[in-house]
């Protein structure tokens, strides 16, 4: 379980969020500025809270009270940026083992190797990550982060870097998946369409969680413009009016 | 639209630039044509070639790596802490590159001679730098620091810092990431650096002049033992000349093969 309560300021922006996640997959989502990515990374530890507590698993990450500061490498979350952020000098395997330093080597490929044939990228190994598609990039930079099994997962716009029939395919692989491994996750989008991947979904506007919920009881009180605009352009799940 | 017939605007680069180069090649066709072959071979002879060359090569060499270990960290720092203590790092870091190198050779005089500020302290302590090897490497090591250090920066900089932060959420210590990631991404901006860092202190003159002498086989580099070469024998000055470009221009073609993509001095620079 993923549980922060937080209050930091960057730049112009004043965040202060209050936000768990229990082995789901939660939504935020948001205009531009609200603070979406900003709070992927002060959940990281890239950059620091000015007051509050972040919690995983019962392990405290941050506590601005008792000082404790995890960190970034020691907070077992799993981050994949919207540019996927693949090592441009490594080949892909060398990517997916990245994260396995202190196994020994076989153990490092044969772990590397398992979580890129799970996620359908087990025939890239020896590829360079210049010569892979967008879709091939999102799989190979999921399974590097993946191979370490994380605690929680932290997606930045996930297919926002994508064309239009790759986003639907990884889209609906990546839900499968999340249903699958029971990870909680944390996605921020700013794309309507990737409601359907999250049990929950939380509104950040102007560095505030403005409302939170399922997508059905969003569409029933939307509280702001956003938010309506937002359910006005979501897909309808199935067996729903 | 273009057409068939050459602008005045054209022809005036065509003529600046073919001035330009012809004024740069003289001097080094020069050095060549005007050398016969048997004066060449007897200039390889000269007693100071062979005391001065190892000399160059050790202290340079020395120099490089003193260089290229703290300009790395300091380049890493400024690079990745943006704010006024890395503009003021920088920005000090850069003063050498515009201090004369006989101003250069005082003030080092000034700091670590016998009577310097920190020299005399050294001196009490029995350690005396001044007109001594140690002084030709940080002579060399003074005036080449702001190539390395400018060239690291630009190059640390380029480094996307997303990188960075994933590698750090793959277990990656900060230290880690920079060996793993950093530096490696940035290795062709600082290859190019340290071959002009390593050009310029083979060059150095001034500063080694004043600050260490110019004492055969102890502190007389090769830019030293052609000043005193031309004092007595031209072409043997000629001769230590054509081996100096030799060593500079081998040490390049090296560099190159090392790092392919560097924006190095030579053909084959692309986009540069």
């Amino acid at each position: 379980m993923l549980e922060a309560r937080i209050a930091a300021r960057v730049g112009p922006l004043e965040l202060r969020i209050d936000l768990s996640l229990d082995g789901e997959t939660v939504l935020v989502a948001g205009p531009n500025g609200s603070g979406k990515s900003t709070l992927l990374r002060l959940l990281l530890g890239v950059l620091r809270p000015e007051a509050g507590r972040i919690a995983l698993d019962g392990a405290v990450l941050f506590d601005a009270e008792t000082g404790i500061d995890v960190p970034v490498e020691e907070r077992e979350l799993a981050y994949v940026p919207q540019d996927y952020a693949l090592f441009p000098h490594m080949d892909v395997l060398g990517n997916a083992t990245f994260g396995l330093a202190p196994l020994d080597r076989r153990e490092r490929v044969r772990r590397a190797t398992a979580w890129l044939e799970r996620l359908g990228a087990g025939d890239l190994v020896h590829r360079s990550p210049s010569a892979l598609s967008g879709g091939e990039r999102q799989r190979v930079a999921l399974a590097r982060a993946l191979a370490r099994t994380p605690r929680a997962l932290l997606l930045d716009e996930p297919f926002a870097s994508l064309d239009p029939i790759a986003r639907r395919q990884l889209r609906a692989s990546l839900t499968g998946w999340l249903r699958e491994w029971r990870l909680p996750a944390l996605i921020v989008s700013h794309d309507p369409a990737d409601a359907m991947l999250a049990d929950r979904i939380a509104v950040l506007e102007r560095g505030r969680v403005v409302q939170q919920g399922t997508l059905e009881e969003l569409r029933r009180a939307p509280g702001s413009d956003f938010v309506a605009g937002l359910i006005e352009a979501a897909p309808v799940p199935a067996g729903a009016d | 639209m273009r057409s068939g017939r050459p602008s005045a605007w054209g022809a005036a680069q065509l003529v600046a630039s073919a001035a330009l180069v012809a004024f740069l090649l003289l001097p080094v066709a020069a050095l060549v044509l005007t050398l016969p072959w048997a004066d060449f071979v007897g200039g390889l002879r000269h007693p100071l070639l062979i005391p001065a060359l190892r000399l160059s090569l050790l202290t340079t060499g020395t120099s490089l790596a003193l260089v290229v270990v703290l300009g790395s960290l300091l380049a890493w720092r400024v690079a990745r802490h943006p704010g006024r203590a890395s503009r003021w790092l920088e920005a000090i870091t850069q003063l050498p590159a515009v201090i004369p190198p006989a101003v250069a050779g005082v003030g080092l005089l000034l700091a670590f001679g016998r009577r310097g500020l920190l020299g005399s302290w050294l001196a009490a302590h029995g350690i005396a730098i001044a007109f001594t090897t140690p002084a030709v490497v940080m002579a060399e090591a003074f005036v080449s620091a702001p190539f390395f250090v400018q060239a690291g920066i630009a190059a640390f900089r380029r480094v996307d810092e997303n990188l960075l932060v994933v590698a750090r959420t793959l277990g990656a210590s900060p230290f880690r990431a920079f060996l793993r990631v950093g530096l490696p991404l940035a290795a062709p901006g600082l290859v190019a650096g340290a071959a002009m860092s390593w050009a310029r202190s083979l060059g150095e003159f001034g500063a080694t002049l004043l600050f260490a002498g110019n004492l055969t086989g102890r502190t007389q580099t090769l830019p030293l033992a052609v000043y005193t070469a031309m004092e007595s024998d031209l072409r043997a000055a000629q001769a230590l000349s054509l081996v100096m470009v030799a060593v500079a221009f081998a040490l390049l073609f090296v560099l190159r093969r090392m790092a392919p993509g560097a924006a190095l001095p030579g053909p084959g620079v692309r986009g540069a």
